[in-house]
């Protein structure tokens, strides 16, 4: 089912939570809502859901307008943050409760529910009571509960974030099978980018209840439409040089560095600008052909099989992923190129992007 | 448990040989105001009515007795008013407990929603436990009043006939039934109160998305959550309803019921020992109260086993 959202905005008193999204999530696909606390993430969960109030705009699940339908109508399975498993029921009888609601017979029920524990691997546990039962079993509980009625539409909230390490990275490629398997349209919210990028279709990525960038995640990654969203991703975060663009050149704020940019946008000299490279876009330049900048190396960080360098660009502190195949000291200054990707230049003010 | 080149032990000050008994008599030093209290008041005593009610023709002042038999307990069951009582008290207790408790949970519903007046509502409901029995039961005694009581007032709009509550014995039993029900309201609410906010709100709502109705929410999801609530309640209010005695007086003027018809076992007990001073058997009708409140008890945790989801 394709969800699209029609200038939807909720407002809490004077706070605007969600403001003016206007998005299609896709038919089928697991989409992720991504963004710091407080983004308006889950709000945006409800609203879908039908739990909190819509203050303007629509909802539409395919063409039908479901902006004012209470929950229990617009067909739509949720998981909570902690699951909300009822206690005083067992793994079945939870499974079964909402079919118990729409009156199915007991003997379809129960049928549904063991082939909902079957999909989600707790067909050995029916019997014991949610207490009994690990985060991760409590989690595929919840998730078999809330798509034993057939959803048109499955909504998670933060669905890994109560379980430890280990048991999220089981989880999330679980998640990713059953929604996979059951190809139903899937919408979970989460605040963690690498479980956004690792399993969604697409992300949606928000910034206090605005809108910022609805894309795959690689396209997210490699073609950031603000600062904001370059920002927001990679591990280590992207480098940032403030400064200006003088003929062709981006100057550092300060004076003291500068960095060639053939084919950097023109007529915008003087504007002040942040320069954004990611870590892994930096490397040595081996010819002076390739050297677009100079730095010098202030620390090294050797993590397994990666090599992070810290530079001083001016005053100006980077990172880098170099080569380690050469053994540089530490306050040498070595001259380094930039690759073609993950090289961005933003407008320091509003944070559009300019290259 | 042992560490290898552990922490060390901490010192305890006091020779190895004494040690066993310094660490009896201290925590015992600690203890001993308050188990002199308990064994005054309350060992020895339950050990006294025991001893007492098979003690045959009792004197207190003299502390004589014929013989050790069961005497008091066949006189006991011969008495009708001691049959009556415990008949009355059955039926308070029956009927007291189970309705009270059901109204408790209403009233504790609706007081945990969020609705503007609550605070003005609980600290209405609550008012009762803070005020003295006797004061409530006179104001109770002119609710019944036979010619200007409120109650009489109301039954009358619906084209009742004006009952007289408090001395036509046949009606004196309802008219405590109905103080009782009101007077264990405020408590019971306040423990229903208490386990219905212990219960996850998200519950509510993650039935509700599903479309379950709020009588659904209600009967499958908050009552089930408040069972092992509801279970103390009624073992606290079971025994607490059982030695029904105190509503009697302003009720009555100190009489069991206008025609003394309104016996409780605690009412007989009280007049048998302070007024016929027949300690003995006295002290027999406690031990039968005390058995049948127990049992019941038992029976209840039994019944409720199931009612625990943890």
């Amino acid at each position: 089912m394709q969800i699209r959202l029609d200038g939807l905005t909720k407002t809490f008193d004077t706070m605007v939570a969600v403001n003016n999204f206007t998005v299609q999530f896709r038919s089928g696909q697991l989409t992720a809502l991504l963004g710091p606390s407080g983004c308006g993430k889950s709000t945006m969960l409800y609203m879908l859901a039908g739990i909190t109030p819509v203050t303007s705009g629509h909802i539409f699940f395919d063409t039908d307008d479901v902006t004012r339908l209470p929950p229990e109508k617009r067909g739509v399975g949720l998981v909570f943050q902690n699951y909300a498993l009822y206690p005083h029921m067992s793994v079945l009888e939870n499974i079964c409760f909402p079919l118990e609601i729409q009156r199915v017979p007991k003997a379809e029920r129960l049928s549904r529910a063991r082939d909902m524990a079957k999909l989600v691997h707790v067909e050995e546990l029916l019997t014991r009571k949610p207490s009994q039962l690990s985060g991760g079993q409590q989690q595929r509980v919840a998730i078999a509960r809330a798509l034993v009625k057939r959803p048109r539409l499955l909504l998670l909230d933060e669905p890994l974030s109560n379980l430890d390490a280990r048991l999220r990275l089981e989880m999330r490629e679980e998640i990713r099978r059953i929604q996979q398997e059951t190809s139903i349209t899937t919408i979970f919210v989460t605040h963690d980018q690498e479980e956004a990028l690792s399993i969604s279709d697409e992300v949606l990525l928000m910034q206090q209840g605005l809108q910022q960038q609805l894309a795959a995640p690689q396209a997210l990654y490699d073609n950031p439409v603000n600062a904001f969203v370059a920002e927001f991703l990679g591990v280590p975060p992207i480098n940032r040089v403030p400064g200006t663009l003088r003929a062709g050149e981006f100057v550092v704020h300060d004076g003291t560095a500068a960095v060639q940019l053939p084919g950097a946008p023109t007529g915008h000299d003087g504007t002040p600008m942040t320069l954004a490279i990611r870590a892994e876009s930096l490397f040595l330049a081996k010819d002076p052909a390739q050297q677009q900048l100079e730095a010098e190396i202030t620390q090294i960080y050797r993590l397994g099989k990666d090599e992070l360098t810290h530079l001083h660009l001016g005053d100006c502190e980077i990172r880098g992923y170099l080569s380690s195949e050469t053994n540089l000291p530490v306050g040498a200054v070595v001259p380094l190129g930039l690759r073609r990707k993950g090289v961005f230049l933003f407008d320091a003010q509003t944070g559009e992007r300019y290259r | 448990m042992s560490v290898a080149g552990g922490l060390p032990t901490p010192s305890t000050g006091t020779a190895p040989r004494g040690f066993a008994l310094g660490r009896f008599l201290t925590p015992l030093a600690f203890l001993l105001p308050f188990l002199i209290g308990l064994v005054i008041f309350t060992l020895f005593p339950i050990v006294n009515v025991f001893l007492m009610s098979f003690k045959e023709k009792y004197q207190m002042l003299t502390g004589e007795f014929t013989q050790y038999g069961p005497g008091n307990y066949v006189l006991l069951f011969k008495d009708p008013y001691f049959l009556n009582g415990l008949k009355n008290t059955a039926l308070y207790v029956f009927t007291v407990v189970p309705v009270s408790t059901a109204l408790s949970i209403l009233f504790a519903y609706l007081l945990n929603k969020k609705l503007r007046l609550n605070p003005l509502f609980q600290t209405a409901f609550f008012l009762p436990l803070v005020t003295s029995v006797i004061a409530v039961g006179l104001a109770w005694k002119w609710i019944f009043n036979f010619d200007y009581g409120v109650f009489n007032f109301l039954l009358s709009r619906f084209g009742v006939e004006p009952i007289n509550w408090l001395n036509n014995p046949n009606y004196s039993l309802w008219a405590i039934i109905i103080y009782g029900i009101w007077s264990y309201l405020p408590f019971t609410i306040i423990l229903l109160l208490a386990g219905l906010q212990n219960i996850n709100p998200l519950y509510a709502t993650a039935a509700a998305v599903d479309g379950a109705s709020k009588a659904r929410i209600f009967f499958r999801i908050t009552l089930p959550l408040l069972a092992p609530t509801v279970g103390l309640v009624l073992i606290i209010n079971t025994i607490s309803a059982s030695k029904v005695f105190d509503e009697l007086f302003p009720l009555f003027n100190g009489k069991p019921g206008a025609a003394y018809n309104l016996y409780t076992v605690v009412y007989y007990i009280y007049e048998v020992f302070y007024v016929k001073f027949r300690l003995g058997q006295a002290g027999a009708a406690a031990v039968i109260l005390f058995l049948i409140v127990l049992i019941f008890t038992l029976v209840q945790l039994y019944l409720q086993r199931n009612w625990q989801h943890y």
